[in-house]
């Protein structure tokens, strides 16, 4: 049944790439305003049908799963096992797949201790733009023969492959976690989580919004205990759904927040401001959330994200006025087509989700 | 052809950076991998950028194949040189540009060696986690080249989950700045494909590595068991038990005994294997840590449990894993390291077959394995001054590789494919597989300069060996032995 639907993609990409039909590969649509929205040419390649866990071993510290598979049970199943995904993927709706969480490569809360999802990837199976049915990497944790194709897809947005299964590293759920909540202002905030940073303490995640900085520290109920008497601060009660409301978007900061830009930048980038713009800061200072009222000069937004060693996105409220993710250089740019070339030679995969012509 | 060649390069290249008489070039003519030799036409040892960018638009222009080598200690032949080709030495770019102890980074030049970095870091309290076993010697751009691991590998990663930005010569001399000071970047993940590519992309130039926290703390337990199923179990007990050890390791009886001998760090000759169990992080962690593991052991059939109470005793029970190396140097006139890695639950069969292996072939082999990361690394003990014998250690070690493919795993954890697992390669992956790698390469360098001929085999090899592809997905449950 389940090779059934793969011999069916692959017949749909092949038959797609022979008359330069675009496709749309698409799971739970829940990162739908996500990047460029798909030329209207296009025709939808439905992989949610293709699900289910297809090995799992906790003591393995290993997960394959399809990649139609709901992040939701995938999770729920890690969580009997007492494990996790440790890079805490965004689902922004319940119907998000793992194959779009690759595909996006969006990473959570826990990115700045434990790793993006990239650090996670072990493996892919994927259908090349030629419907060839291509496995890279494994299931094991060090693996160096080849090129690391698998964590090639993680972020591409679905124009090097239709993504058919993924092998994950999970780990195991903290026995404890606590949030803590400390006054300060931005500075002084920034400044207090990478010099925290840098001591060897159990800091899971940090955000500062609204002039508190909250840190979750995540472990032994000794050494978070331990922990907390180092850096002072309250017993924040509400740790949970406040890392989740983050997390998924839903706390209050990013409510009315069209557009949302995200600067990923270098952790100790003193505060970023911007006319009639609130912030939210995460990662120790290394992503800054930017709630626009009124749009500001792009241009400047971009100049700042690069002057502190990063790089800027229009995360939601994309206008066809500014581009979303920021233009990479001419030598870059011209690595990426030769690689889409490669990958997609008749250029049908989601071209155009990530950057025009790619 | 090599008169012109060196001609040209003086022009922008002292006379003392430019080898080409035969005794000169000697020392260049392996890596690690003693093995396989190979006089280079010419060397270089470019001292800035600059020089580099000059030296590979000649080779761009001239068509002439270059190979980088860092210091020379990589295990696959991943630098051996190229018969008509340049080898580039890059071990003159030595400087540790800067440290930011606030960010928690460090920029250095390719040729610095990895110790030289958590040394440097050290008065900040932070360090470069990934402790590949040659990191005395080895450079960080070697690193990158072979996505490196070590010891600790399975809690704080390897080379690619530690570096955040490098910055790349392409073949033509262009500059490519891949990677950022901040945690992600926009388009494809280039960090990712770059790292573990064997020179095979381009030329690392510059490299900015994370830093991590001192452990406050590191202690280590030793157990020893009476079977070595009962330590793989142990091992997967620890896990299970939601501990991820700093450090996990395993040795067979064969390797114990030759490092008792070595040594004297008081292991139990009686003992089929040894575990090493190390919990690093907060003294609060660590103490409840140890304890946990403490009594996992027990109830997983220890014969034996020390834990070190101090940091001396901890290292004197470290000395003897690593002295397995110039152990079987001492028991043997040669070995050969090979570099598996397994899901650990078929670790007990692989050995099975390595054992049996090892009597078809009479040659002695002595096993320590990564346990926590499923990385196996046989040394197969032989003389190369019997005829025949390099050459029959090299079948068995094809033999090794292609028992873990089936058994869901990889012809190399951490060495890389090089010179050495190339017609494993053939095994692990299938035609359309190789080809998408051939594409990658033209992608960036399309007529095939950089180190040519290693880490992906020519379909026309793969066809002329035979070697059948086996996908590991179509043999879950192989009963292992088999070959």
């Amino acid at each position: 049944m389940q090779q059934t639907l793969v011999d069916q993609f692959s017949e749909t990409v092949r038959t797609a790439a022979k008359v330069r039909q675009p496709l749309h590969i698409r799971g739970g649509n829940s990162k739908s305003f996500y990047g460029y929205p798909p030329s209207e040419q296009s025709q939808v390649l439905d992989i949610s049908t293709y699900q289910g866990v297809t090995d799992y071993e906790p003591t393995e510290l290993v997960i394959t799963a399809r990649a139609g598979t709901r992040i939701s049970d995938i999770e729920s199943l890690l969580h009997q096992h007492n494990q996790m995904l440790a890079f805490e993927p965004p689902y922004f709706a319940d119907t998000a797949t793992i194959g779009g969480c690759i595909a996006a490569g969006l990473s959570g809360p826990r990115r700045a201790s434990a790793g993006a999802v990239r650090d996670f990837v072990l493996g892919v199976r994927i259908l090349d733009g030629t419907g060839r049915d291509l496995h890279f990497g494994g299931q094991v944790m060090k693996n160096v023969a080849g090129y690391d194709v698998s964590r090639l897809m993680v972020g591409a947005m679905g124009t090097l492959g239709v993504l058919l299964e993924v092998s994950l590293k999970v780990l195991p759920l903290p026995a404890v976690e606590q949030t803590i909540s400390l006054k300060m202002n931005e500075m002084e905030a920034i400044e207090f989580m990478n010099r925290w940073a840098g001591k060897p303490l159990p800091i899971s995640a940090t955000s500062y919004v609204n002039g508190q900085l909250y840190m979750r520290l995540s472990g032994a109920e000794s050494a978070v205990r331990a922990a907390h008497m180092q850096l002072g601060g309250e017993i924040f009660p509400a740790g949970n759904t406040l890392w989740k409301s983050i997390r998924e978007h839903t706390y209050d900061f990013f409510k009315p927040s069209i557009p949302l830009w995200r600067l990923s930048v270098k952790s100790t980038t003193p505060p970023i401001s911007f006319p009639q713009t609130k912030q939210l800061i995460e990662w120790n200072g290394a992503l800054r959330w930017l709630s626009c009222q009124k749009v500001p000069a792009v241009d400047s937004i971009r100049q700042a994200a690069i002057k502190y060693g990063g790089h800027a996105t229009l995360f939601r409220g994309y206008c066809s006025t500014a581009p979303i993710f920021q233009p990479l250089s001419p030598a870059l740019a011209s690595i990426h087509r030769q690689l889409k070339q490669q990958f997609d030679p008749a250029g049908i995969l989601n071209t155009g989700r990530l950057y025009p012509e790619i | 052809m090599s008169t012109d060649l060196v001609k040209k390069l003086r022009t922008f290249l002292p006379v003392e950076s430019v080898l080409h008489e035969k005794e000169d070039l000697k020392p260049y003519e392996c890596d690690g991998l003693s093995a396989y030799r190979q006089t280079p036409m010419i060397v270089v040892l470019p001292q800035t950028e600059t020089e580099i960018v000059q030296i590979l638009k000649l080779c761009h222009a001239t068509s002439t194949p270059i190979v980088a080598r860092g210091a020379g200690t990589g295990l696959s032949g991943g630098a051996l040189p190229h018969a008509k080709g340049i080898l580039m030495s890059l071990a003159k770019l030595n400087r540790i540009l800067e440290i930011d102890p606030l960010a928690r980074t460090a920029r250095v030049q390719p040729g610095v060696r990895n110790l030289a970095i958590s040394d440097t870091a050290r008065p900040h309290g932070l360090y470069y986690a990934p402790d590949p076993s040659s990191q005395i010697a080895c450079s960080i751009g070697g690193n990158v080249a072979e996505n490196s691991g070590g010891v600790h590998c399975l809690k704080y990663g390897l080379t690619v989950h530690n570096i955040l930005k490098l910055r790349i010569l392409t073949i033509d001399g262009e500059v490519l700045e891949i990677g950022s000071d901040s945690l992600d970047n926009p388009g494809f993940d280039l960090l990712a494909l770059m790292t573990g590519s064997e020179g095979m992309l381009g030329i690392v130039t510059e490299i900015t590595v994370r830093l991590i926290p001192l452990p406050e703390k590191a202690q280590l337990v030793m157990a020893t068991f009476e079977d070595i199923q009962k330590a793989g179990q142990a091992v997967a007990n620890v896990i299970a038990a939601g501990i991820i050890p700093a450090g996990m390791e395993m040795m067979d009886k064969i390797t114990i005994h030759a490092v008792e001998a070595f040594l004297h760090a008081g292991y139990d000759l009686n003992a089929e294997a040894v575990l090493l169990c190390e919990s690093d992080g907060t003294a609060e962690e660590v103490a409840d840590e140890i304890e946990r593991i403490h009594i996992i052991m027990k109830s997983s059939g220890a014969t034996r449990i020390t834990t070190s109470q101090n940091e001396a005793e901890r290292l004197r029970l470290w000395a003897g894993r690593k002295a397995a190396f110039p152990a079987a140097g001492r028991v043997s006139p040669d070995y050969y390291c090979m570099d598996g890695t397994i899901p650990r639950k078929h670790l007990a069969n692989v050995l099975k077959g390595i054992d049996t292996l090892s009597q078809e072939y009479g040659l002695r082999c002595m096993n320590v394995f990564h346990a926590g990361d499923g990385n196996l690394h046989p040394l197969i003990l032989y003389d190369a001054n019997t005829p025949g014998e390099l050459e029959k250690t090299e079948e068995f070690g094809g033999k090794i590789l292609e028992m873990c493919i089936h058994a869901g795993g990889t012809i190399t954890g951490e060495h890389g494919v090089g010179m050495e697992k190339i017609n494993q390669m053939c095994t692990q992956f299938a035609p359309d597989e190789l080809s998408l790698f051939h594409g990658v390469k033209a992608a960036f360098d399309p007529q095939g300069l950089l180190n040519p001929g290693k880490a992906v085999p020519t379909l026309h090899r793969c066809a002329e060996l035979g070697a059948m592809h086996v996908h590991s997905g179509s043999e879950k449950f192989p009963d292992l032995p088999r070959f």
